[in-house]
């Protein structure tokens, strides 16, 4: 699936949420569920410093695509965070350059990635697009 | 709680009949802010409609009456902190830049190399960095007064850290991230016993009791208007005239010279010495209706009302399973600090803003005291004299809700 067919898949999830309450009981769940990244990856050389909730991004290539691991020490933020790996990961570094992220919006989260959120989200983001300018540069 | 009408009150103040996310406001951190009164926002109003000039300045009619009123700013911080002299008040633009000012013009004068400045482990981070500052660029010492896991000053080993090599003390009369009241006047008695001179940080203080100068006999005191339900950008600095003469200007500009010719500038006198260029007028001004407004209602009656409702919210909240205050000492004031087990604060704080909550989460400028107690950060509501049971009982509400769905 290419990443805008990814996020619109999630946008349609995400319409069955009619109440604030129901999505963000699916964004902790998802935050819930998986240990998105191994500990030992959880250093200072992974972590986005977001001031209230730490992010850690470990990146990888495989056969030419950039690979996202990510987590998050909040569990909202790590379910925003898995959304975003969801979205990204594991396509080419021109895709992932080129990706206009319009579904954080849609599903009517904008305000986590606003600049002046302390979480760590939108650092993120910036950090897997340098990640793939510096592959693209390779 | 009755001598304050809690329905006048709240009436009082515009912003509290806003809804937050489609649900009523219940604002909790007022001690990052509070509100303001419709009379202060009058009186801004009023400022710039009938009478905004620029102070000290002009012989025309309207920097006449800017300047008054200015000036009865001065006059009213004056009586309500009961200081002796109106020329020991410093208007400021808030209670960091009436530290960074002593930790300049005090540090200028008096720190030399090896002597030690005494702070507190309960700190705001206004009241650590300028005194790093000032410690590395003459290196001198900091010395930090160790607290109990209460959140409680060990007061033996401040008497163990005063010695010849003090020089000042500096330390926060209300921990804005504990709540702690700091036994202050014990405080500067046994600096004041071998002559050191004492700040006072009261940005969580002057708002909540009732502080008296002389009586503490404080050397520096230190706060914010807009804590205080008056506007952001005004502070004031109070100092000990004697201390204030024999420190030089902080910056340099109009209002705080004599005379200037390109070969010597004389400075003026106390307070304009420390209050160069235009200060932030309006602010200044409509200060004075703050302080106005807590007249009225009455310092010791704020007072009893928040100590109530910080007593009510407190045995509620530690009903909640796994909740753990952060911050428990006997004195205490309009601060609830709290972590909840396996739960990071940060996603309280996103869940109650959800409800119409609003709270602080993370370390509140205040790093130290999140390290000594090894956590990230607290939650934090923060209680004004307008919040009520009903604002306690729907921050429990939401405080339940989000603990049920993040646990
Ligand atoms: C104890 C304490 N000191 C200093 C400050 C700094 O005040 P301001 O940001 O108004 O200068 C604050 C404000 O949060 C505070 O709570």
């Amino acid at each position: 699936m290419t990443i805008n067919e990814i996020q619109d898949e999630l946008i349609e999830d995400f319409a069955f949420y009619g109440e604030w309450m129901e999505k963000y009981e699916y964004i902790i769940q998802l935050g819930k569920e998986v240990p998105l990244i191994d500990e030992k990856y959880k250093t200072d050389q992974f972590i986005i410093k977001g001031c209230q909730s730490k992010v850690w991004l470990y990146p990888e290539v495989i056969e030419g695509k950039l690979f996202f691991k990510a987590d998050s020490d909040a569990v909202i933020t790590k379910g925003l965070v898995s959304l975003m790996v969801k979205v990204l990961s594991g396509h080419t570094a021109k895709e992932i350059v080129d990706a206009d992220l319009y579904f954080i919006d849609q599903i009517g989260l904008k305000e986590h990635l606003s600049p002046t959120r302390a979480n760590g989200l939108l650092s993120m983001v910036k950090q897997m697009k340098l990640y793939a300018i510096a592959l693209q540069n390779r | 709680m009755e001598k304050i009408d809690i329905q006048k009150v709240r009436a009082d103040f515009p912003l509290l009949r806003r809804e937050v996310n489609g649900k009523p406001l219940v604002y909790l951190d007022n001690g990052a802010t509070t509100q303001k009164p419709k009379v202060v926002i009058d009186a801004i109003t009023n400022y710039y409609s009938d009478m905004n000039s620029n102070v000290h300045r002009g012989v025309h009619y309207l920097s006449q009456i800017s300047t008054d009123a200015f000036e009865v700013t001065r006059r009213k911080v004056q009586e309500f902190i009961n200081a002796k002299e109106d020329f020991e008040v410093i208007i400021t633009k808030g209670t960091t830049d009436s530290i960074n000012l002593v930790a300049t013009c005090y540090g200028k004068a008096f720190i030399h190399e090896g002597e030690e400045i005494i702070i507190s482990a309960m700190e705001h981070h206004s009241n650590i960095v300028p005194w790093q500052m000032l410690c590395e660029e003459k290196g001198a010492v900091l010395r930090v007064i160790p607290m109990n896991a209460k959140g409680e000053l060990d007061m033996g080993a401040y008497a163990n850290l005063l010695s010849a090599k003090t020089k000042l003390v500096s330390v926060t009369y209300v921990s804005n991230a504990l709540g702690t009241i700091n036994p202050i006047k014990e405080i500067i008695d046994l600096a004041h016993a071998i002559n050191v001179p004492v700040l006072v940080d009261a940005a969580q203080g002057i708002q909540h009791l009732a502080i008296d100068v002389q009586k503490l006999d404080v050397d520096f005191l230190a706060f914010s208007g807009h804590k205080m339900y008056a506007p952001t950008g005004v502070g004031v600095l109070y100092g000990k005239k004697d201390l204030l003469n024999a420190m030089p200007p902080y910056q340099g500009g109009g209002d705080m010279i004599k005379e200037v010719t390109f070969e010597k500038t004389t400075y003026n006198e106390l307070p304009f010495k420390f209050e160069a260029g235009t200060p932030n007028i309006e602010a200044g001004i409509c200060l004075s209706a703050a302080i106005d407004y807590i007249n009225e209602l009455g310092i010791d009656n704020i007072k009893a009302y928040e100590d109530e409702l910080l007593a009510y919210a407190t045995n509620k909240i530690i009903e909640i399973p796994g909740v753990q205050l952060i911050g428990e000492a006997a004195q205490k004031s309009s601060v609830l600090s709290f972590v909840v087990d396996g739960v990071h604060p940060y996603d309280i704080g996103v869940i109650l803003d959800k409800l119409g909550i609003a709270v602080r989460t993370g370390h509140h400028c205040a790093q130290p005291v999140m390290d000594q107690f090894g956590i990230p950060g607290t939650v934090r509501a923060s209680l004004a004299v307008y919040n009520t049971k009903e604002d306690i009982d729907n921050f429990i509400a939401g405080l339940n809700r989000a603990v049920n769905m993040l646990v």
